[in-house]
């Protein structure tokens, strides 16, 4: 079983919802990541999605935009963003992995190499955000074939039909994508997400990640209440963003501890 | 002979082309396409398109035969297709004119769009005031900076420029901001795409409005010397008045079509917009596979070309699929060479071309006078050169 599988399946278990939050590889600096990561498990992330950063991010709102420059300006690219993976694989072997991020910095390592050096880093999930499910049947093949979960977004402007082509292709999670717009972008209608996800969930028995809206503690409430994953992305880049590297660590760690809390309200 | 018959139902010119954007845009190119499926062959679509190059545009733009520039270099005989006459200056309203149309039967009350040197942003804005649309632009702050006189005119066509100050502040970025208004605002919203790339069915839709380009310069050349051109040669940045001036001639044997990019300071330098000449490995950006400058970790690195209408890291999709088959050739030309050729253009013609289109013509001029004098080739003048007078002065040291 996946370790996205099995975590779901565990939390489940315990009636908890999952939190997902996003950071971008290598911001503010590579030296931070992979600690970041350890204190955002620490803390109450039950999964990490790693942000690759890429000079074009299209679906990217300002703030992740931002963290992707900051790491660039690291020249930080795929395969550094893999040996952070690695890294922390050496002493969390249970928390999944998620990479987000663009189709060109994976055409450019190739597709093959890049889906084989992901399962040895210990990578369980792949979303490709410019990859729709007509252009990647053959990547899809691959991730799966290494036993990595390729996740796909879904919109609020998706097709009955289109909602069933991605669901059949993907496994681990769906990712519903709770406003129309790009990540970090306004606030989210509640009703109208309640209403999406319950229509995904007559179509597919994975579980549903829902994101981009998602800015404080209330918001992840409200998420928490009609998804079984909250993706945290703008907010935790922005922490980063605002804060002195000293305080670096202890920031994200309030962040995520509150946001925790506010999921397990739900229940 | 095969009919060249591309691209494909999703959009692909063999390994090229495609729809490689997040899922929250699926639903708009859906719109999109099955609308254009819808009127691109619709008689009143096409009368009223028609109309509007006619009596809006100034169509049928003219062929020139630039006999002093054709005796100077001696050789083939060098003809322009006179895109430069058309209303707002280029090429570029041909296909704004076309997706303008499109977004009023749409219901579309809002048009977007991305512009590098200004030209397609101006010719957006002025078709935008003709139909009474909102209309905002996109633009890099450092294009904003390079062609002032382009940002005024949307200005006075009552268009709001944005200025983008994201990754390298120019055309790519300007973009990628527009892509992100049209994810947010997709109801009421028309994203008018400058240039033969971006998601299917972009790259067709605009190679189609543009091939009338092409479609005249067959009829006028047959009336004008009875037979068509050896070479027709075009500059390209994205590559749309080439593709427009291409299409229609694929299928006639014996028509070379050149494709001639931007060489910046040079291929070797690096500092450059000519992925095709160079053979840029191949990749994803702005919802199409292509040909594109790009770093070992597939980061698209910053271009270079003296004119901002070709300082672009990709191409569009056909022109890759065409190099690929051998149907077209890609050459380069650099910047000096470029302005050599704008300032020749000036004195022996009485023509000031877009600094774009002189690439097109340093590259015809030269390969002109390898070819005999009973030889014919058809340059595509793309766009006018008034919104350039500040940058070519600057270059010659001079303060206007």
């Amino acid at each position: 079983m996946s370790r996205i599988k099995s975590v779901f399946a565990e939390l489940k278990a315990q009636g908890k919802k999952a939190l997902i939050p996003y950071i971008t590889a290598g911001d503010p600096h590579p030296r931070f990541t992979v600690d970041l990561m350890h204190t955002m498990v620490k803390h109450g992330a039950d999964m990490i999605e790693l942000g690759v950063p890429f000079s074009d991010p299209m679906a990217d709102g300002p703030v992740i935009q931002r963290a992707s420059e900051r790491a660039l300006a690291h020249r930080v690219g795929l395969r550094h963003v893999l040996e952070m993976v690695a890294e922390f694989r050496k002493e969390d072997g249970h928390t999944p992995v998620i990479l987000m991020g663009y189709a060109n910095p994976v055409e450019a390592m190739g597709v093959e190499r890049f889906a084989e050096q992901a399962r040895l880093s210990g990578v369980d999930g792949v979303l490709t955000v410019d990859y729709p499910p007509e252009e990647c049947a053959e990547f899809v093949g691959l991730l799966q074939s290494k036993q990595i979960d390729p996740i796909f977004l879904l919109s609020p402007t998706s097709e009955p039909a289109r909602v069933d082509l991605i669901v059949n292709q993907a496994s681990g999670f769906v990712y519903y994508v709770s406003l129309k717009g790009v990540t970090g972008a306004k606030n989210l209608d509640m009703s109208e997400v309640a209403e999406r996800v319950a229509t995904i969930r007559t179509k597919t028995d994975l579980p549903i990640g829902v994101g981009f809206g998602v800015r404080d503690a209330a918001t992840a409430t409200a998420v928490a209440a009609v998804a079984d994953a909250v993706v945290v992305g703008s907010r935790t880049v922005q922490m980063i963003e605002q804060s002195d590297e000293a305080a670096l660590s202890q920031n994200l760690a309030g962040l995520i501890a509150e946001l925790r809390q506010a999921i397990d309200a739900v229940h | 002979m095969q009919v060249y018959d591309m691209p494909d139902g999703r959009g692909h010119f063999g390994p090229y082309g495609g729809t490689f954007v997040a899922e929250t845009l699926i639903e708009a190119l859906d719109e999109l396409r099955a609308m254009y499926e819808r009127y691109r062959h619709d008689p009143e679509f096409l009368a009223e398109f028609a109309y509007d190059l006619k009596h809006f545009v100034g169509r049928p733009s003219p062929i020139y035969h630039a006999r002093r520039l054709s005796d100077q270099v001696g050789g083939a005989q060098i003809y322009f297709k006179r895109e430069d006459l058309n209303h707002t200056g280029a090429h570029k309203v041909n296909n704004t004119v076309g997706q303008a149309l499109l977004a009023k039967r749409m219901g579309k009350p809002r048009v977007i769009a991305e512009t590098g040197a200004g030209q397609h942003g101006v010719a957006t804005a002025t078709i935008a005031a003709r139909l009474g649309l909102e209309c905002v632009v996109y633009m890099g702050s450092e294009d904003v900076k390079r062609q002032a006189p382009n940002v005024y005119r949307m200005k006075l066509l009552g268009a709001t420029v944005v200025p983008v100050e994201s990754g390298s502040k120019t055309l790519k970025d300007a973009l990628n901001e527009a892509m992100r208004d049209w994810v947010t605002n997709i109801s009421d919203t028309f994203y008018i795409i400058g240039t033969v790339a971006g998601p299917h069915p972009y790259p067709m839709m605009v190679r189609d409005f543009q091939a009338v380009i092409g479609v005249e310069a067959k009829v006028q050349m047959q009336e004008m010397l009875g037979r068509q051109p050896d070479a027709v040669v075009a500059c390209v940045g994205g590559g749309s008045n080439a593709m427009g001036i291409f299409y229609p001639y694929i299928d006639v044997d014996g028509v070379r079509l050149i494709g001639v990019e931007a060489a910046g300071h040079g291929i070797e330098t690096g500092m450059h917009a000519a992925p095709l000449t160079a053979n840029s490995p191949v990749g994803v950006l702005h919802g199409n596979r292509t040909y594109l400058m790009q770093d070992a970790d597939g980061q698209i690195i910053e271009t270079h070309s003296i004119s901002a209408g070709l300082d672009y890291p990709g191409v569009g999709p056909e022109h890759a699929w065409l190099k690929d088959i051998q149907r077209a050739e890609y050459v380069a030309v650099t910047d000096d060479e470029a302005m050599a050729a704008f300032h020749n253009l000036c004195r022996t013609e009485g023509i000031i071309p877009a600094l774009e289109s002189s690439h097109a013509i340093a590259y015809a001029s030269k390969l002109a006078a390898t070819m005999s004098k009973d030889q014919v080739i058809l340059v595509n003048l793309s766009g006018r050169g008034d919104k350039d007078i500040n940058t070519v002065a600057r270059l010659s040291g001079i303060t206007l």
